[in-house]
């Protein structure tokens, strides 16, 4: 089934346009309980990582390489065991949805609102009119289970817009779905962000959903994890797929992967 | 609807045995004598089945505030949790057939101990299950909650009390069956009305199908209770019984 895709008509106004700066440097990261002797696990090491306000960085990388530390560092979720972290407040999206199966998707949307002390009613409000400017109208009173796996991303996405965080860390955020609709979302997360800029790391295991999107893409080494070669996607929006210079892009970030 | 069926056969199974076998009446009453006892002493069952009644239905309300208050409280403090559940498994293995006599002996034969044995017996089956429900609460959903800059209690409020309600009716529902057996443990160890009460009056005066009828009586109520559990649950909680996602 494909779902409708169009883009936000106007700036949504509520969700905030200031925009946040990411910088990581030289930060390592390791897991374990002998955390401080041989045998832990070191999941990134000496990496170092910008986004500039308003930019969009893919970071790629092989699996379990570490990408999900990344974010949970940007977020401020876990600190680093060396190295600095310097982040505006960031919200992340994870792979799976993560929507409460007992509220409306209205209700989703509008939890980091309610959050933050708004009102159920005017928490309700905002976060329909941006799922209205998602292409979601009508299905605002709907609970996860009657969404279909793009609806529900999308209702994920507007639930981190309006975190009103100034930078927004997405965690493969297509992976789970379908090939197709991997495809659509990804054209419609470039038609959403098109009117309203947003500093975004995003972390993906799919090279041509990081071409197509970023600005930049990060390729990360094995664990553990540091950046191996950065590709800079000079190449006007909107982007097709078939552009042979994404193409090409698409080729040598594969090659840094070793793929 | 099979086991209607089953349970119609066994009624009938019973009810030829009794009379074919000339098996006296106070050792084992037909069917259709525990039906006449159920006629003719209404009144009187009624009477105590209402005390029985409500010494479950409180005794298990009773259960109920303090096991969800343990089991937060367990759930909020990780001290809390060491410090208690050794305690709350013990909890379970106080024999409850000695307790309830002392019982009756400091509070007497009123309320309040039938109130202690039905909560004691509940408390368990409610707080493991609640507990349970809180602690599968997906830990990505902490993460986000953390990352919108919610509170503790935020976080509880909004993501992990909802999702530990099918817990709580899960752990309502279990302690159901144990909730009656208790009252009427309770009502032997000294009581001066009630359905145990009665059976245990009824069966040296000879008055078996008396007794039967109070067990059927119980037993009904007990059905109830549940089905109306079972029901409050998909009624408020349709979402837990709903195909979903990839949402916990």
């Amino acid at each position: 089934m494909l779902t409708r895709i169009r883009a936000p008509e106007e700036v949504p106004q509520d969700v905030g346009t200031e925009l946040g700066s990411v910088r990581l440097r030289d930060v390592r990261k390791m897991f374990g309980a002998a955390r401080r002797r041989a045998g832990a696990v070191v999941a990134v090491d000496r990496l170092s990582l910008d986004a500039r306000p308003g930019e969009i960085v893919a970071v790629v990388g092989p699996s379990g390489c570490g990408k999900t530390t990344l974010l949970e560092l940007v977020c401020g979720l876990i600190e680093p065991d060396a190295g600095t972290v310097d982040a505006a407040p960031a919200a992340l999206m994870a792979q799976r949805d993560l929507l409460l199966p007992w509220l409306a998707a209205v209700d989703n949307a509008a939890l980091a609102l309610r959050v933050a002390g708004l009102g159920r009613q005017a928490a309700r409000e905002r976060s329909a009119a941006l799922l209205r400017d998602f292409g979601l109208e009508g299905f605002e009173d709907a609970r996860p289970h009657e969404l279909s796996g793009g609806m529900r991303q999308r209702v994920a996405f507007a639930r981190t817009l309006l975190s009103g965080r100034t930078v927004l860390c997405l965690d493969e955020p297509f992976a789970s779905l379908d090939a197709l609709t991997r495809q659509e979302m990804q054209d419609w997360l470039a038609l959403a962000l098109a009117p309203a800029p947003r500093t975004v790391v995003l972390v993906t295991h799919d090279v041509e959903e990081a071409i197509v999107l970023a600005d930049r893409v990060l390729v990360l080494s094995p664990r553990p994890a540091y950046v191996v070669a950065e590709l800079e996607v000079d190449v006007a929006r909107p982007r097709k797929r078939t552009d042979a210079r994404l193409v090409a892009l698409r080729e040598r970030a594969l090659q840094e992967l070793g793929a | 609807m099979i086991a209607a069926l089953v349970a119609l056969g066994l009624v009938a199974l019973w009810e030829a045995y009794a009379q074919l076998s000339g098996i006296d009446d106070f050792v084992l009453p037909a069917p259709s004598a525990v039906a006449t006892a159920l006629h003719d002493d209404r009144a009187l069952l009624w009477s105590n089945f209402t005390v029985t009644a409500g010494e479950i239905t409180l005794g298990m309300l009773v259960a109920l505030v303090l096991g969800l208050t343990c089991a937060t409280a367990i759930h909020f403090s990780g001290a809390l949790r060491r410090a208690l559940y050794p305690l709350l498994i013990g909890s379970q293995t106080i024999p409850i057939v000695l307790v309830a006599p002392l019982l009756v002996a400091w509070w007497g034969f009123g309320l309040v101990p039938k109130l202690a044995i039905v909560a004691l017996v509940c408390f368990f089956p409610i707080v493991v299950p609640t507990l349970d429900a809180l602690d599968r609460v997906d830990a990505d959903l902490r993460k986000l909650m953390r990352t919108f800059g919610a509170s503790r209690w935020q976080t509880f409020r909004m993501v992990e009390a909802p999702a530990a309600l099918p817990g709580v009716l899960t752990g309502a529902k279990l302690s159901v069956a144990v909730a009656a057996i208790a009252a009427i443990l309770a009502e032997l160890a000294g009581s001066d009305a009630g359905l145990g009460n009665l059976m245990l009056k009824a069966i040296p005066q000879f008055e078996t199908a008396r007794a039967f009828a109070a067990v059927l009586i119980l037993s009904v109520f007990a059905v109830a209770l549940f089905g109306l559990l079972a029901l409050a649950e998909r009624r408020l909680l349709p979402w837990a019984h709903q195909p979903r996602g990839t949402a916990p």
